[in-house]
């Protein structure tokens, strides 16, 4: 890593960002960046850092502030015209097209093609040559271009996608959580690569929360939090434990280090739990009262697994039994898990899915029916709907909740991530759920709607309800949790208590187990 | 992320309000313009006419509303119709059934047909268009067999439902708007309707929320063989037989009309109301064009580009309203 002095002058620069949608998500953040440097843009999830890149990218406009790139002005109104310029972003979700091969997706925007008269025919020679050439420049081999980019793995994907982003003239490389699906061994080459840019001269901006990556490959770091840039400093002044202070904002310790909750009777057991290869004979315990967190990579079968504990699809291994308490005299096993979400919901068990978009609600609908969906048996008499009702319901979950919102008539498309995801759980605590699922309950949720969830899950084990909650968050797991456990390549290899687990020790059990021959498409996750 | 928008509260009321004025407009202008066009169009013989020629394609109508919301279709109700007029004929002429066992006999094919369309989709996740695509040809050819493709007169056992009732409107014509309003209530105000509503939106949100869809599915393309069904019999009591061609291609007009009607084709929005608007215009058109003296050819040319007009209008409007 090269000390960089301030007497050279930046390629690019960002002055007075602010981007306001329904509150402000950014204000006033400034940077510089040199040719050569990389800065590792870090925060909590919903601090801002997704629309920084963004704005820098060209996919959505700064409400305030100027850019400029290598002395000129910049202010790209889309993806393209960045681009044009020279500056690239690998998003977090790839972009690549499934069924077109890898050096089709590479060179999708000038596909070589036989002349003038022959426009319409790709060349294909010319265009498996030119990709093999873009493959090697970043240094991975055995890719084949003819390889369709579905038959890839997660990691190699992620590759490719770098790869398409790296042609000549990037100047400017934004980097979103480029690691998050890849194995150590991905992950370094990747960062091999960025060393290689470096000597290039590519400034690149890293985004990611991994803070013993950013110490490897960031030179310097700037944290933002609630949309404000905190701090900007070399890497190597800082401790990681100073990052983490930064980006929370207050010392983590009194959270981190809470007592564990006394731990209730068994709710919930789960034994020997498995569907084809995406869920391996898993077994867990979950009591009453706590909050067991599931950690894992993406496609590591969490949310496989919850889907089996809710009947969303069915196991074919195992089984699962709700144990006896107040409401069940005798304790209830189901082999091979439910036979229908309806099934777990009778049962008294509830899921908030991951996307809450597809899976969640229905978004031109109101608030009052997307609270309502699940409970109407108990607000209509005879099959007919009783609105009254159903209103007041509504307005009342709205109110314990704190929903942002105009009325419980709006539209719920129209609300914020954070508020969508309250009028899910307001489904689920007025249906009084014994177990609660929570797949990545705050996913694209902002800070206070964020402390309104956690309130309402610590306010749910108070009442001694069992929360399963899976997130890929670790310090929001760390938090919350009493237990978490680590699933890697649909194995459930360990379970550590509150005080035994480290950022450390859960991404090692993370990574732990070898990635087999688990075909990561059919993934959900 | 916070979403940009921050619309009305009561966006959704009101963009069914907007919806109403404006297919009235449209039907409002239809008339004056006709009635500009031709001295004999504004006339108690051209409404009477049109309120008699309706009902079977009304009542289809209505279970396709049903069928669009939850992101289905059903190509087969003009077989239906034919095979549950045929149904009726035979029940009658051959095994001298009264009028009533017929009839219902009749709409029990028809909920019949409905029925299996809607278990084959369901059962095994086929797409409804390619299910109801083989029960348009099927059904059509139980129809020929039941009549041996001849038309079967019945002569005036059923024409009950054809007579004139009010003003020289018939029966038919008060049934179908009778099960307009029945229709409505039950998509606004009853579980049923709210179902069909959100399975249409997003049926794997609602299956996660635990109710499952297959019943209703099915229960909805039951419910729509059965208005084919009626509408077989609305057309036999008009004709006083069973053609075997009955309603053929009539599965188009009934889409049209439902899509006029701003019936969203992705599922998830709609309204029976706004269906009678849509089968009003269509009505009005074609009596309207065919007074004017419009030749057939261009009667085609000009109700296909009212079609891609009304849904380009609609369309245009709803992106307006829900990008505020």
């Amino acid at each position: 890593m090269t000390a960089l002095g301030p007497q050279r002058t930046p390629i690019f620069t960002v002055e007075g960002i602010s981007k306001r949608y329904a509150s402000n998500v950014l204000s006033g953040v400034s940077l510089r960046l040199h040719p050569g440097e990389v800065l590792a843009l870090t925060g909590e999830n919903g601090a801002g850092k997704s629309t920084m890149s963004k704005i820098v990218a060209g996919l959505v406009q700064p409400t305030e502030g100027t850019m400029t790139l290598a002395g000129h002005m910049f202010a790209p109104k889309h993806r393209r015209e960045a681009e044009h310029a020279g500056v690239r972003m690998v998003m977090q979700e790839l972009s690549l097209v499934p069924t077109l091969t890898v050096a089709e997706n590479l060179m999708i925007d000038a596909l070589p093609n036989r002349g003038r008269w022959c426009a319409n025919w790709i060349d294909r020679k010319v265009l498996n040559a030119a990709a093999t050439q873009q493959l090697a420049r970043i240094g991975i081999q055995g890719i084949s271009p003819d390889c369709l980019v579905s038959e890839l793995g997660i990691g190699q994907q992620q590759m490719v996608e770098v790869a398409r982003n790296l042609k000549d003239g990037t100047r400017v490389l934004l980097l979103d959580e480029p690691t998050a699906m890849l194995t150590p061994r991905e992950t370094q080459h990747l960062f091999s690569q960025i060393e290689r840019l470096k000597v290039q001269g590519v400034a690149i901006i890293y985004v990611s929360h991994r803070l013993e990556e950013l110490r490897k490959i960031a030179d310097t770091l700037a944290v933002l939090r609630d949309g404000v840039l905190v701090k900007t400093c070399p890497m190597q002044q800082v401790t990681e434990d100073n990052i983490v202070a930064l980006m929370v904002g207050h010392s983590v310790e009194q959270d981190m280090h809470k007592p564990r909750r006394p731990q209730g009777p068994c709710a919930l057991q789960v034994r020997a739990l498995g569907r084809a290869r995406a869920v391996k004979a898993v077994s867990l315990n979950l009591h009453e009262g706590e909050v067991l967190g599931l950690a894992g990579l993406v496609g590591s079968g969490r949310t496989e697994l919850l889907r089996l504990l809710f009947g969303a699809d069915r196991a074919d291994t195992g089984e699962l039994t709700l144990c006896a308490n107040r409401k069940r005299p005798a304790a209830q096993t189901q082999v091979l898990g439910w036979r229908s979400p309806q099934a777990a919901i009778a049962a008294g068990i509830g899921l908030v899915t991951e996307d809450r978009k597809s899976q969640g609600l229905l978004l031109s609908q109101s608030i009052a029916v997307n609270t309502s969906l699940g409970a109407l048996d108990k607000l209509a008499q005879h099959g007919w709907l009783n609105l009254v009702k159903e209103k007041a319901l509504a307005a009342h979950m709205v109110k314990r909740l704190s929903v942002r919102s105009h009325s419980v008539e709006q539209a719920v498309g129209t609300l914020s991530g954070g508020n969508q995801q309250k009028v899910i759980f307001a489904r689920w605590l007025h249906k009084n759920c014994d177990v609660l699922l929570l797949d990545e309950p705050t996913r694209g949720v902002d800070v206070g709607a964020r402390a309104d969830i956690y309130a309402e899950i610590e306010a749910m084990t108070q009442a001694q309800k069992a929360v399963l909650m899976v997130s890929s968050d670790l310090r929001e797991l760390m938090q919350m949790c009493d237990r978490i456990g680590v699933m890697s390549n649909g194995r459930l290899v360990t379970i550590l208590e509150r005080g035994q687990w480290s950022e450390k020790s859960l991404l090692d059990a993370a990574f732990s187990e070898p990635e087999a021959d688990l075909p990561e498409k059919t993934d959900r996750d | 992320m916070a979403s940009a928008s921050t619309p009305k509260p009561t966006a959704a009321s009101r963009s069914q309000l907007g919806t109403y004025l404006g297919l009235s407009a449209v039907l409002v202008g239809m008339v004056l313009l006709f009635t500009s066009l031709s001295d004999y169009f504004w006339s108690q013989a051209t409404f009477v006419a049109i309120a008699n020629e309706i009902p079977a394609l009304l009542v289809m109508s209505i279970g396709m509303t049903f069928v669009l919301i939850i992101a289905g279709i059903d190509l087969s109700v003009g077989s239906v119709l034919a095979l549950s007029a045929a149904a009726t004929a035979n029940a009658i002429l051959l095994w001298q059934w009264g009028a009533v066992p017929a009839s219902a006999f009749g709409l029990l094919v028809g909920l019949v047909c409905g029925a299996v369309t809607g278990l084959i989709s369901v059962a095994w996740r086929l797409p409804s268009f390619i299910v109801s695509l083989g029960m348009l040809e099927a059904v059509r050819g139980g129809a020929y067999v039941m009549t041996d493709s001849r038309t079967q007169y019945v002569g005036s056992a059923i024409s009950g439902l054809a007579k004139p009732w009010v003003a020289g409107v018939s029966a038919a014509f008060f049934i179908a708007i009778a099960l307009v309003v029945v229709a409505q209530i039950v998509l606004s105000r009853t579980v049923f309707g709210r179902y069909v509503v959100g399975i249409g939106t997003n049926e794997e949100a609602m299956r996660l929320a635990g109710i499952n869809p297959s019943p209703i599915r099915v229960a909805v393309f039951a419910a729509t063989g059965v208005l084919a069904g009626l509408a077989g019999l609305m057309q036999a009591a008009r004709l006083e037989a069973a053609d075997p061609n009955a309603g053929s291609g009539i599965e188009l007009q009934v889409i049209a009309s439902v899509v006029i009607g701003g019936t969203s084709l992705m599922g998830g929005r709609g309204s029976v109301i706004n269906t009678l608007f849509g089968v009003l215009i269509i009505a009005v058109l074609e009596a309207g064009l065919a007074q004017v003296g419009v030749n057939e050819p261009s009667k085609r040319i000009i109700t296909g580009c009212v079609i891609v007009a009304a849904v380009i209008i609609d369309t245009l409007r709803q992106r307006r309203t829900s990008s505020h």
